[in-house]
């Protein structure tokens, strides 16, 4: 089952009460004891591969030497042929052939060193995979822990301090009433401010006709038409 | 110090800078795992709860009540909210038992400031998330 399956079911098998867990502390023990066996397994792993890899590169060494060897020896044959001394030449035709059954057991190893390799680093690779699944598991648990516990604390605070449990559009009434209630103020208080000012006579007379507003467009518009007039 | 001890008293410090005001009232909840009660000026009735794990800091608000939903029969009132997932800054929707949620999680690694911004975010979006799905609620 996968991972989310089994959040799920926890969440939904009512794990909700008060000092009930999702996942036991003994279970996240066990679970962070495997992890830290596959890391130890990784580095093993890893260092497994260096080994291999070694052999593998001594191997190649060792077959290049043993073709230049056979090179060599099938060079010193011919000479010896041209020299028509056959016992030498039967000497190192001698020789080629074992160097030559070296090189079969060398060739043989590295082909094994290289799928050793091969394998070890298919190896390292899914258990890098698996480890970083199983961390991100773990904190996946153990986060679901800690919400848990904390929206358990949470509730019974949320329960707590608002003697009769809100609704949220209660909460959100309220809210916006005190909005407006600042709102009022604030107005209020403009008013407050521009009557002592002397704003607000101004305004009035203003509005009367009594004081004539010389800045309004209309005015300016007046003002240049007769500049232009006269 | 706990990690949560640590945001309380950077938000404390945060507070006294002149320059920046955070209008936060911060009340610790002892408990298994501890918890800040961060309320903000006029928006009391909305508090904002903070937790700390090994990992991430989760700021979680809560919306309102499987039974405050009212007229949701064709269920459009998840699908507006997962439309604003997105589209909300910081903040995602959640359902914790029967209690819709609002939550930004950080990076325990985060600055003080980045968690204060958090918290503003998330109360901002609490109020208007209530606000724009209130006509769902009772």
């Amino acid at each position: 089952m996968g991972l989310f399956n089994k959040m799920l079911t926890a969440i939904r098998g009512g794990a909700r009460e008060v000092g009930e867990t999702i996942v036991d502390a003994n279970g996240i023990r066990i679970f962070e004891q495997e992890i830290n066996d596959a890391e130890n397994e990784l580095e093993k792993g890893k260092r497994d591969l260096t080994a291999v890899v070694a052999k593998e590169m001594e191997a190649k060494r060792n077959i290049a030497n043993l073709n230049d060897e056979i090179a060599k020896h099938e060079k010193y044959a011919k000479d010896a042929l041209a020299q028509q001394n056959e016992e030498l030449a039967l000497e190192v035709a001698q020789k080629i052939s074992e160097l030559t059954i070296q090189l079969e057991t060398q060739v043989k190893a590295e082909e094994s060193f290289k799928k050793h390799a091969a394998k070890l680093k298919d190896l390292i690779k899914s258990t890098q995979k698996s480890l970083a699944n199983m961390r991100r598991q773990l904190v996946m648990v153990k986060t679901t822990e800690s919400v848990h516990k904390a929206t358990t604390a949470i509730t019974s605070n949320y329960a707590s301090s608002n003697s009769k449990l809100l609704s949220a559009k209660e909460s959100l009434d309220r809210i916006q009433k005190r909005q407006q209630d600042l709102d009022d103020r604030l107005a209020a208080g403009s008013e407050l401010f521009d009557e002592f000012e002397g704003n607000d006579l101004e305004d009035k007379l203003r509005d009367a006709g009594i004081v004539e507003n010389d800045n309004s467009a209309q005015d300016i518009l007046d003002k240049l038409r007769s500049n232009k007039e006269g | 110090m706990t990690a949560i001890n640590k945001i309380a008293n950077g938000l404390s410090e945060l507070q006294k800078n002149d320059n920046i005001t955070y209008p936060f009232d911060i009340q610790p909840i002892p408990g298994d795992v501890d918890i800040l009660k961060i309320t903000l000026e006029d928006i009391e009735e909305l508090p904002v709860y903070v937790s700390a794990s090994d990992d991430q800091i989760l700021c979680i608000s809560y919306l309102f009540k499987e039974d405050e939903i009212s007229n949701d029969i064709d269920h459009s009132l998840h699908d507006i909210m997962l439309k604003m997932n997105i589209p909300m800054p910081l903040s995602s929707f959640s359902k914790i038992g029967e209690q819709y949620v609002i939550f930004g999680a950080l990076s325990i690694n985060s600055s003080i400031e980045d968690i204060a911004h958090e918290i503003e975010i998330l109360s901002e979006n609490t109020l208007e998330a209530i606000e724009t799905l209130q006509d769902y609620l009772k």
